[in-house]
């Protein structure tokens, strides 16, 4: 037990001192602070990329839907590869537009893209709406984690009173450098783990793959393949689609574009993350494995399942490794969360509302939101209470209406006007907002449709509100006459170079 | 980058897996140990590394001949 702690406290001191260390004496501008100073090669972006794969809904929920839920489990292992196969396109695109405009946050994007402080603001809020519940729900798993590899010897609460302060220090330290930083470390631990423990543990208990998954079948028919009503093939063909649109929408991943040196670091991780992205296959087998040794566990619990297992198999500072590698799924997302909320609070909150804020004090005012957000965030985690899923959820809702907008406005001349990105995004949101208070699913809206239609994810119907009236508004007001780079208003507002300033050659 | 013709087989991964599900969503064969919706998705998440790779590849040629 005592060894567990003390292999969990030396990793939590090592990450933060990596986090620290990560600022290498730099002086910390808002580029350098938000985006690296745009200095990171494949490496670096590889590894914050990869966050979006392995964070604690990963590590705890991967191996507790699999536990609970079995085949449905999947569509994790499938949004990521078709969302890495589209960002060998997209991402370049966004990257060329946001890098001679020192753009540093995705709300900036909009703004130059449409030249609309007011579009910059909406996002903005967006942004942040969704970012709080996943911080939330990081803060979560890290106190579920700690407590569980410590034996209990540490209290959930108090895991994640010191996880916040670490986060808290290294991130208003070393800004995104830190997350990097970790995300190395992070990435090493919970490939060995998961590996380990993915193979090592289907053997032990059952003989191999094979025989593990044919004991799962014969106990319990139907798990290992999709039902026909409720989480159908439909189901699932509709949420991946749904998150893969999603998957590039949230800030953190959208702002770590901007931290690239050069395109071709999205093309090359293109081929890399999806091949990576099969680590999650080991957590599923972990998940798969603990069904019929840990039997019992239900609701919520399921996301113990890995943790439980591993405490039966292994020796105690084996599963302080195990927790360790935990905690740090939950510190790297969770330093990147609170980056680009407090950067997107200070740059397209704070700075218009100042009126054009120096560069200086808009990077001051971002660091000293780091711990107002990571207390609001921490002060819900504790709150505790079930609705935390139904608002993660909905997170990936809200961000995926910014989808449509985004696209349309790839080309050097938006497509559709600002109004009609307005009112889409708009729109969207406010349909979000009503299917997650109502508790609606496609089911209850049209009873009498068949099976396949009733299964399709409800998002679907914010996604689809929100492009009729997109391309309503759009037909009305027309595309925009000329290209909206950051000319008058956000120019001004913003202190991004107006289009003169910006040399031709990367349009 | 202009888009190319070949740059189309980005678009297999969406379609060869989602479209797949339906028909792969059964227990047997095991395949590599794996019950076959499984070994379905696995494999095509190991195919979106192969053709992401080989557009890259093409792109990467087409980007030296036109230096040179």
């Amino acid at each position: 037990m005592s060894a567990a702690l003390g292999v969990l406290a030396a990793f939590f001191v090592v990450a933060i001192g990596l986090g620290i260390l990560a600022r290498q004496g730099r002086d910390m501008n808002l580029e350098q602070w938000s985006v690296g100073g745009r200095g990171f090669g494949s490496l670096f972006v590889f590894l914050l990329m990869a966050g979006e794969i392995y964070t604690t809904f990963t590590f705890l929920g991967g191996s507790g839907w699999a536990y609970g839920k079995g085949a449905p489990a999947f569509y994790i292992l499938c949004y990521g590869a078709i969302a890495y196969s589209f960002s060998y396109f997209l991402l370049p695109v966004i990257w060329r537009y946001a890098q001679p405009r020192r753009l540093v946050s995705q709300a900036d994007y909009f703004i130059a893209k449409y030249d609309s402080p007011a579009l910059g603001v909406i996002v903005a809020v967006v942004g942040v709406a969704a970012l709080v519940p996943y911080l939330v729900l990081q803060l979560r798993g890290l106190g579920i984690i700690v407590s569980e590899a410590s034996y209990g010897s540490i209290a959930p609460a108090t895991a994640m009173w010191t996880g916040t302060a670490a986060l808290i220090f290294y991130v208003v330290i070393s800004g995104v450098r830190g997350s990097a930083w970790t995300a190395a470390l992070k990435d090493v631990m919970i490939l060995g783990v998961v590996i380990v423990i993915g193979v090592y543990l289907p053997m032990h208990y059952y003989g191999g793959y094979h025989a593990m998954f044919d004991a799962i079948a014969r106990a319990k028919p139907g798990f290992l393949t999709l039902p026909r009503a409720g989480m159908s093939p439909s189901w699932l063909i509709s949420t991946v689609l749904l998150t893969a649109c999603g998957f590039y929408m949230w800030p953190q991943y959208f702002a770590s574009v901007y931290t690239a040196r050069n395109e071709n670091v999205f093309r090359k991780n293109a081929v890399m993350l999806p091949l990576y992205q099969l680590v999650i296959l080991f957590v599923f087998f972990c998940g798969f494995a603990a069904l019929l040794v840990v039997p019992g566990l239900t609701g919520t619990d399921a996301d113990l399942s890995l943790l439980r297992m591993s405490k039966l198999a292994f020796a105690p500072w084996s599963v302080g490794v195990i927790g360790a590698a935990g905690l740090l799924t939950a510190l790297v997302p969770g330093s990147m969360i609170l980056i680009s909320a407090a950067t997107i609070l200070a740059q397209n909150v704070y700075r218009p509302l100042t009126r054009g804020a120096s560069d200086r004090s808009v990077v001051v005012v971002a660091r000293a939101l780091v711990p107002v957000v990571a207390l609001l965030a921490l002060l819900l985690a504790l709150r505790g209470g079930q609705a935390i899923v139904a608002l993660l959820l909905m997170g990936y809702n809200i961000v995926t209406q910014l989808f449509p907008a985004l696209m349309l406005s790839l080309a050097a001349r938006p497509l559709v006007s600002r109004a009609a990105a307005i009112s889409g995004i708009v729109a969207g949101e406010i349909t979000v907002a009503s299917i997650t208070l109502a508790g609606t699913s496609v089911a209850s809206l049209f009873p009498s449709a068949p099976q396949m239609i009733k299964d399709l994810n409800v998002g679907l119907v914010a996604l689809i509100v929100n492009t009729v009236v997109l391309a309503v508004v759009a037909l009305i007001t027309g595309r925009p006459a000329s290209e909206l780079a950051p000319t008058r208003a956000a120019a001004a507002v913003y202190a991004l170079p107006p289009r003169d300033q910006v040399s031709a050659h990367e349009l | 980058m202009p888009l190319r013709r070949y740059h189309l087989l980005a678009a297999l991964p969406t379609i060869g897996l989602l479209a797949g599900i339906p028909f792969a969503n059964r227990l047997e064969p095991y395949v590599l140990g794996l019950p076959f919706l499984l070994f379905w998705i696995v494999a095509w998440v190991l195919a979106t590394s192969a053709i992401m790779w080989l557009i890259w590849g093409l792109d990467r040629a087409r980007a030296g001949a036109s230096k040179s």
